[in-house]
């Protein structure tokens, strides 16, 4: 299925908010967040680039499992870095070696479930603590209302994670053309509460 | 009275019909890239900006690099001709004749480089030699010869940003060599895709090229390391300016989508690969133009 000229437009703007999100959003920030934020939106960012230039094709690679998963757990860790004190060492262990997992059991051939029990683990904690953690701070009053968005913009992200699974898998629940179709309209309004959330934080 | 109106429209259709004619001269996305390198060469030294100055910059810079686009045309008018990418450009069609073509070159081209002496002498010597070494070096007198003749016309097309540089700070400096070099290696990613895309054709007009002299995957790797090198060479200059931490993570952000793209191309190697770091790489020279002009 080719990109629209109206998928395009969005997967551009989209490209240019997390451009605008690398290169001022972010200033300010400790080495750790800044890092983080910086491979979530650059991720996004290069992601968008691609879907425009290769078309949808390029979801049908199988490293898009893995770099799917970069933005949530790069998000997260600069969230927890930046809001919980005592679980900074902790989660970014977490990160790093549920990443290394998620590349090693999807490189290798492995038993069983244990590529997909692995993903969904890492995948899952990364969404919850994206989509938990911002409107929990909002609601204590420790950041403002608006920080809300970001964990809006972690539940798209759990949306959009859904729909790739759907389409790697080839299930019928929904066919790719519609998956194809909301895609870049999730990842545009994704971006668009990221960068508010943040912004308004 | 009705035959002179006549007459009137005639002569002013018979301009439009030119003027329609002439303008796939310039390659206007080639020199509309090259252009924005020239300015961001002038704005990455963030001097005071003088828009007197940069105007003289925007319309020096492009007639040359005009006059210089037509004068290749004029030249490879045997080679478009037999090509089936270019044989509907307008010399090749006689839309445009020969004659037409090198006199507007050369108008276009004189025009350039003297608006550019008049502007500032260091600043008009480069412009020169970048046409010099385009039409003289790359055209007449390498590029049927050696597939290595792309070197000169890479050299020549960094010249546009090294020529905004020097009218920026009035000599040669390390950081302006720098951005050449980020632009002589950029274009392997476009004039190898080219090569490789249209392999057949360019083996009809017996152009040598890389891929005709050494191989597609040696080519393939050529384009890689250029790319990483452009990419390299850009980062370092960026930091010499003294770009903007956020600039700077956004260069270092599209640098690893290229060095990505890059790696695709060799390992995992497919025309659709290949055309995509084209493609990107041309984005890429863009926004790193626009990031070292903040």
């Amino acid at each position: 299925m080719k990109t629209t000229p109206l998928d395009r437009v969005l997967l551009l703007v989209t490209c240019l908010l997390a451009a605008y999100q690398v290169a001022v959003g972010i200033n300010g920030l400790e080495k750790i967040p800044t890092i983080a934020y910086t491979i979530a939106f650059g991720v996004l960012l290069v992601a968008g680039l691609l879907i425009i230039i290769l078309g949808f094709e390029v979801l049908d690679s199988p490293v898009v499992v893995v770099v799917s998963t970069i933005i949530p757990l790069s998000l997260s860790l600069g969230l927890v870095w930046e809001y919980l004190d005592a679980w900074r060492i902790p989660y970014l262990v977490f990160t790093i070696i549920g990443f290394l997992a998620i590349i090693v059991t999807r490189s290798m051939p492995m038993p069983g479930k244990l590529p997909t029990i692995i993903l969904a683990f890492v995948h899952g904690v990364a969404g919850m603590v994206l989509f938990l953690l911002p409107a929990v701070l909002a609601a204590r009053g420790i950041t403002n209302p608006g920080f809300a968005l970001v964990g809006l913009g972690g539940a798209m992200i759990g949306l959009g994670g859904v729909l790739l699974y759907f389409l790697k898998t080839g299930k019928p629940i929904v066919s790719r053309e519609i998956i194809l179709h909301i895609f870049p309209g999730v990842l545009f309004l994704m971006t668009i509460a990221f960068v508010a959330g943040f912004a308004l934080a | 009275m009705l035959g002179v109106v006549n007459k009137g429209m005639l002569i002013i259709r018979h301009i439009r019909t030119k003027v329609r004619a002439f303008l796939p001269l310039i390659k206007s996305l080639q020199t509309g890239l090259l252009l924005s390198t020239g300015i961001a060469g002038y704005l990455s030294a963030h001097t005071t900006l003088d828009v007197g100055v940069l105007l003289g910059l925007v319309g020096s810079l492009f007639l040359a690099i005009s006059g210089s686009t037509i004068l290749n045309m004029w030249y490879d008018c045997d080679i478009d001709t037999v090509m089936n990418r270019t044989h509907n450009r307008p010399l090749a069609t006689g839309k445009v004749t020969k004659q037409e073509a090198l006199w507007l070159g050369l108008i276009l081209s004189i025009a350039g480089v003297g608006w550019a002496v008049v502007l500032d002498g260091l600043y008009g010597l480069v412009v020169f030699a970048g046409l010099f070494f385009d039409v003289v070096v790359y055209t007449i007198w390498l590029k049927r010869r050696t597939s290595w003749s792309i070197v000169w016309g890479g050299i020549s097309g960094g010249i546009p940003i090294l020529a905004g540089r020097v009218l920026a700070i009035g000599q040669i400096d390390i950081v302006g060599l720098l951005l050449m070099m980020a632009v002589l290696f950029w274009i392997p990613t476009h004039i190898l895709t080219f090569n490789m895309r249209y392999f057949d054709d360019y083996q009809e007009t017996r152009v040598p090229t890389f891929p005709s002299a050494y191989g597609f995957e040696a080519t393939r790797a050529i384009i890689a390391i250029s790319a990483i090198i452009a990419a390299a060479c850009i980062g370092v200059a960026g930091v010499m300016i003294g770009v903007q931490a956020g600039a700077l993570r956004l260069m270092a952000v599209l640098s690893s989508g290229l060095l990505l793209l890059s790696f695709a191309t060799v390992f995992r190697p497919s025309e659709r690969v290949n055309f995509s770091l084209f493609k990107y790489a041309s984005i890429y020279m863009l926004a790193s133009m626009i990031l070292l002009s903040l």
